[in-house]
């Protein structure tokens, strides 16, 4: 079955999706994400979607859910690379994402990420 | 004898009077722009036009002017048209063009045909409704070239106003001047992400202080672009504020939530900077000289 890589790089999870997202996917990739952040004790995912150019509300939504169960086990989000297409899509579809974090690449992305962990361990 | 030939006939016969006659009227009419065109083009002119015309009177009839055989004189009828409309005539002026060619064809043709009252009434019937008809074309014509410079003004003008300028490393700002209304919001969200995606940049400042009024719709518009800046990663700042402004907002409920709000640019900027880790100083000009 296609399964979407889940990159382990030291406390991150690295998440690049370059295939076109469907459904069963998405929730395939729901999965694996829980299970390898509480196996990993990982304290932040990236979730890279430069290369996803369309999405809908479902994919939308699964973006905020991953976002949401990765904070229950403690690790942030960050999405990085979104496509000015898909963010105008996902704000007309209303689903501006509240509360998930962004960054514009990865490299700034992972920049955020240890910004937040240096914050929340003092 | 046909009606159309009839009437090439007396065109073919009669060209150069009817041509001086019809070259008179024109000059003697109120609605002549002897500032917009010169004498020898409007000769120039009116003596094509006559010829298009007689060629094609005699091949395709009075009748039907979507034949092949009036092509000619449409196109040459569309091209003067155009042109007039650009140089500044007004679209009665234009026709008159066409229209006071009634005059000499109808004096030449009573001359001709003066004994026959029954035929003359015809061939009067159908010259007329072929200058009507032709007329009728040059206005359309002249609407058309009108048309398509509104057109392509509002092109230029959605290009023109949403210029978005890089500031400094990792800050862009958007000048917005004139109201929004749904399509720029698209031009504008659209240009701005592409601009973010481009530069890298972290802080995009949109600037409102060109925006004259903001109600709820252009609100909504301008929440929108933040949040779909958001997404892409950046943080956006709004600045440009002005105090009616400000009032209008909170009269109208409109929640601007947590979006960074300015009353100037200078402001944004100097927030920008310090998000982005970057200070300006004066040079230490004043130190220097006191030494």
């Amino acid at each position: 079955m296609e399964r979407i890589p889940i990159l382990k790089m030291g406390q991150f999870l690295l998440v690049t999706i370059q295939v076109d997202m469907h459904d069963q996917l998405a929730i395939t990739l729901q999965d694996d994400l829980t299970n390898r952040i509480a196996k990993e004790r990982s304290r932040g995912v990236l979730l890279d979607i430069s290369a996803l150019d369309v999405v809908d509300s479902f994919i939308g939504r699964m973006i905020a859910n991953i976002s949401s169960m990765a904070r229950v086990l403690d690790a942030q989000t960050v999405v990085v690379g979104m496509q000015p297409a898909v963010a105008i899509t996902l704000v007309e579809l209303g689903l501006p994402l509240e509360g998930v974090h962004t960054a514009l690449n990865v490299e700034k992305g992972m920049a955020l990420l240890r910004r937040q962990l240096a914050a929340g361990a003092t | 004898m046909k009606s159309s030939s009839r009437l090439a006939g007396v065109i073919k016969n009669h060209e150069k009077e009817i041509l001086a006659d019809w070259i008179k009227e024109q000059l003697a009419s109120t609605t002549l722009r002897g500032d917009l065109l010169k004498e020898s083009e409007l000769r120039e002119q009116s003596r094509a036009f006559l010829a298009a015309v007689q060629a094609a009177v005699q091949k395709g009839g009075t009748e039907d002017l979507a034949g092949p055989a009036w092509a000619d004189v449409k196109q040459l009828l569309a091209e003067i048209s155009r042109a007039r409309s650009l140089a500044g005539f007004s679209p009665s002026e234009t026709a008159t063009f066409v229209l006071s060619l009634k005059q000499p064809l109808f004096s030449r043709m009573t001359a001709e045909l003066k004994s026959n009252a029954a035929e003359l009434g015809e061939e009067l019937w159908s010259i007329t409704l072929l200058l009507d008809k032709l007329g009728l074309f040059t206005i359309e014509a002249y609407l058309k070239s009108r048309e398509s410079v509104i057109e392509r003004q509002q092109t230029e003008l959605l290009e023109l106003s949403t210029p978005v300028v890089e500031l400094w490393d990792d800050i862009v700002a958007l000048p917005l001047v004139g109201t929004l209304d749904s399509n720029r919001t698209q031009i504008v969200m659209e240009t701005l992400l592409q601009k973010i995606v481009q530069t890298g940049a972290s802080i995009a400042i949109i600037d409102i202080t060109g925006v004259p009024t903001v109600d709820t719709l252009v609100a909504q518009h301008l929440l929108k672009t933040v949040a779909a800046t958001r997404l892409m990663g950046a943080d956006c700042i709004i600045s440009g504020i002005r105090p009616q402004i400000a009032q209008t907002i909170v009269h109208l409920g409109v929640n601007l939530g947590e979006v960074t709000t300015k009353a100037s640019l200078a402001d944004a900027f100097q927030v920008a900077l310090k998000r982005t880790g970057a200070t300006i100083g004066k040079a230490k000009a004043e130190a220097a000289g006191a030494v």
